[in-house]
């Protein structure tokens, strides 16, 4: 069954396509030295939060690590405000003072972008343990890397879900790699999935390649979250195309491994059950590729455009009010 | 001498005290396979082999607190922050394990362990990468910390660092990894105290007190200061942050009767105010100027360019300072 809140599988490939060539256009304006810092792309992991964000309600919480343009992008922040905080700039979604590893949107429930590996992870926790001690029946949705699952902070805020029936999704983007270190290299148990187990969390492994799949699973397990909240795990398996950051060659993967992910891309995957299915013709994913395109260079001329803070900025968020003594 | 990278001569200090103590292991996030984030550890493993050269999952709490633990039956360990940033996930070790075990134990337990890594801003990367963890680590007994700021220093201090029998700190700097700089030949055993600051320039007007990225912006307007015939200014690195090499403060500071201090960290119980307590508690007569400190400003680091400039030391805020206690 499909949560009622489902969103239009041709909106949502339109979506992916957006992320990615949003991406594309990022990843060239960096090489441009348009944007500063880290920069880390999610060029293959389209289907991932896409299928989250299609299954889940706009008013879930939603909260990631840095590799978050995408996540921004498919809750509802406009590109514009995703490049502009790329640039640096004042109309950027974090005002340009939180850069490519810190987004943030509250309008659209984008609890950011967070930059130390595990640490939002009891964030979510807490945000989790909101909606339950105000009796609300909304849903955190916890994205973090396959790296993260080894940092301390993840399991303790596992063990309070566990412990305290928190209404929270625990989604690992299980890419394959952290950095450098594959999996097998860092993490003793290769399942990632089973560490749920240790904390009495029902653990599902979905295939990140198959937005219908990610949506589907996902949608159940929300569905039973809002019923009665417990929380759970999610395995997604993905793939990243490029290399860590903008700085990583990748040279620590195989050719072969690369392709054979690319030759199971999610977008050409739905769109390819689309078009089987009557739902998409080749005109009109063109025209929603052109279009996506288009975004993507006018988010680009956007930012170059946008103002940059003002120098007072700088001492207006210390603290609230602007307080700094 | 010949002219290598501060990189280049981190790696010599490893590969040499790796070769001459078995006990001295290195460890951290990609320090092996991927030869360091930023390349300080480069064919480290291919000649040590993965048991001395040993990558790390992203468990910071964790792999600081086994370096502890392997100090205290014997191992030598250098323990790899990707950046001191991330070391902040470790601070309990850090701080409340390392430094703590000689006195909880009544002195049966020192703990010889080298944490290191790259530490304060770098470029852009925002409030939770670009901390300057200086000033924390310096608040606690039983901790050592140097800065250097050129290659020479970088190999000298890290090597000391490695064969002491404490705990210290060897903050590096980002920014400093391909800067280049003369040091002694491959052979030479270089060994740099900890505690001893040094005279990078001499000069008679102003001494400007520095460390690790403050220094070569402190030389850089010495001499912009003497091209425009203006000041003279003496610079001093201090290199170590504890201990203090207070005789050499004193020293430069009773010849110029001015200080500024520039430091990257930020302002408030910042390293600069331990450094104008001490002056003026010993040498207060001798002084002409009040002192001046140059430090970030009080905010989480921005991401945006113009802003982090804004929040950073710079080559005008230390002039402005300097004219200020020159009274020009
Ligand atoms: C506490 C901490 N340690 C190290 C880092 C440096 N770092 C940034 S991303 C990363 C790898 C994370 O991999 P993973 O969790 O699998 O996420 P992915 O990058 O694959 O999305 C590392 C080591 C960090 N940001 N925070
Ligand atoms: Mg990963």
């Amino acid at each position: 069954m499909q949560p009622p809140e489902q969103r239009d599988e041709v909106e949502m490939l339109s979506m992916m396509l957006l992320i990615r060539r949003f991406e594309e256009r990022a990843s060239q304006q960096y090489q441009a030295q348009k944007i500063g810092g880290f920069c880390h792309l999610y060029i293959g992991q389209e289907a991932v939060v896409c299928g989250a964000v299609a299954a889940a309600r706009p008013d879930d919480y939603l909260i990631t690590a840095y590799r978050d343009h995408a996540h921004a992008l498919a809750r509802g922040t406009s590109p514009n405000a995703c490049m502009a905080e790329l640039f640096g700039k004042a109309t950027g979604c974090s005002s340009g003072l939180g850069g490519s590893m810190h987004y943030f949107d509250k309008e659209h429930h984008m609890y950011g972008g967070h930059a130390i590996v595990g640490a939002h992870v009891p964030l979510a926790a807490g945000m989790a343990f909101a909606s339950k001690y105000r009796d609300e029946d909304r849903v955190t949705l916890c994205f973090f890397g396959d790296g993260a699952i080894n940092q301390g902070a993840v399991h303790e805020a596992m063990n309070l879900a566990g412990l305290y029936k928190l209404p929270i999704v625990f989604i690992c983007e299980n890419n394959l790699f952290a950095m450098g270190t594959s999996v097998e290299r860092s993490t003793s148990l290769k399942e990632i999935v089973e560490r749920a187990e240790g904390y009495d969390i029902p653990g599902t492994v979905i295939d990140g390649m198959n937005f219908r799949e990610v949506r589907d699973k996902l949608g159940e397990i929300i569905d039973s979250i809002r019923k009665d909240s417990h929380p759970a795990f999610a395995e997604i398996r993905t793939y990243r195309y490029r290399g860590h950051s903008m700085s990583d060659p990748a040279s620590y993967r195989t050719k072969e491994q690369l392709e054979k992910f690319r030759g199971d891309d999610p977008i050409t995957r739905l769109r390819a059950q689309l078009t089987r299915e009557g739902k998409l013709t080749n005109e009109q994913f063109d025209r929603m590729d052109k279009e996506a395109k288009e975004t993507a260079l006018a988010s680009v001329k956007f930012a170059e455009e946008s103002p940059e803070p003002p120098l007072e900025k700088l001492y207006d968020y210390t603290f609230v009010n602007g307080a700094n003594s | 001498m010949r002219e290598i990278t501060y990189r280049q001569a981190l790696n010599e200090a490893l590969a040499e005290e790796l070769a001459r103590d078995p006990n001295v292991f290195l460890m951290g996030e990609e320090v092996a396979e991927y030869n360091g984030a930023y390349k300080v550890s480069q064919g480290l493993l291919e000649r040590f082999g993965p048991r001395r050269i040993i990558d790390t999952p992203i468990s910071e709490n964790g792999f600081a607190g086994m370096g502890v633990g392997a100090a205290m039956v014997g191992l030598r360990p250098i323990i790899e922050f990707m950046t001191f940033s991330f070391s902040l996930v470790a601070f309990d070790q850090v701080v409340n394990n390392a430094p703590n075990m000689l006195t909880m134990s009544g002195g049966q337990f020192n703990v010889p362990i080298t944490f290191r890594g790259p530490n304060g801003p770098a470029h852009q990367l925002g409030a939770t990468h670009s901390h300057a963890t200086e000033c924390l680590y310096a608040n606690i007994p039983g901790l050592k910390i140097c800065t250097p700021a050129t290659p020479r220093d970088a190999k000298g201090l890290l090597k000391t660092a490695i064969r002491d029998n404490n705990p210290v700190l060897v903050l590096e700097s980002e920014l400093l990894y391909s800067s280049k700089g003369l040091v002694e030949p491959e052979d030479f055993e270089l060994l740099i105290p900890l505690g001893q600051a040094e005279l990078k320039r001499e000069g008679s007007d102003v001494t400007i007190i520095c460390y690790a990225q403050t220094v070569p912006l402190a030389l850089a307007v010495a001499e912009r200061l003497e091209n425009e015939g203006e000041i003279s200014a003496e610079v001093l690195d201090l290199r170590s942050i504890k201990p203090l090499d207070l005789e050499a403060i004193l020293k430069s500071v009773s010849k110029t009767h001015r200080v500024v201090v520039v430091e990257q960290d930020r302002p408030f119980c910042g390293v600069g105010a331990e450094i104008c307590y001490r002056i003026q508690k010993e040498i207060f007569d001798l002084l002409d100027a009040p002192i001046m400190r140059v430090a970030q400003e009080e905010v989480p680091m921005p991401y945006n360019e113009r802003l982090e400039e804004a929040v950073l030391p710079s080559a005008e805020k230390l002039i402005a300072a300097v004219q200020e206690v020159c009274y020009t």
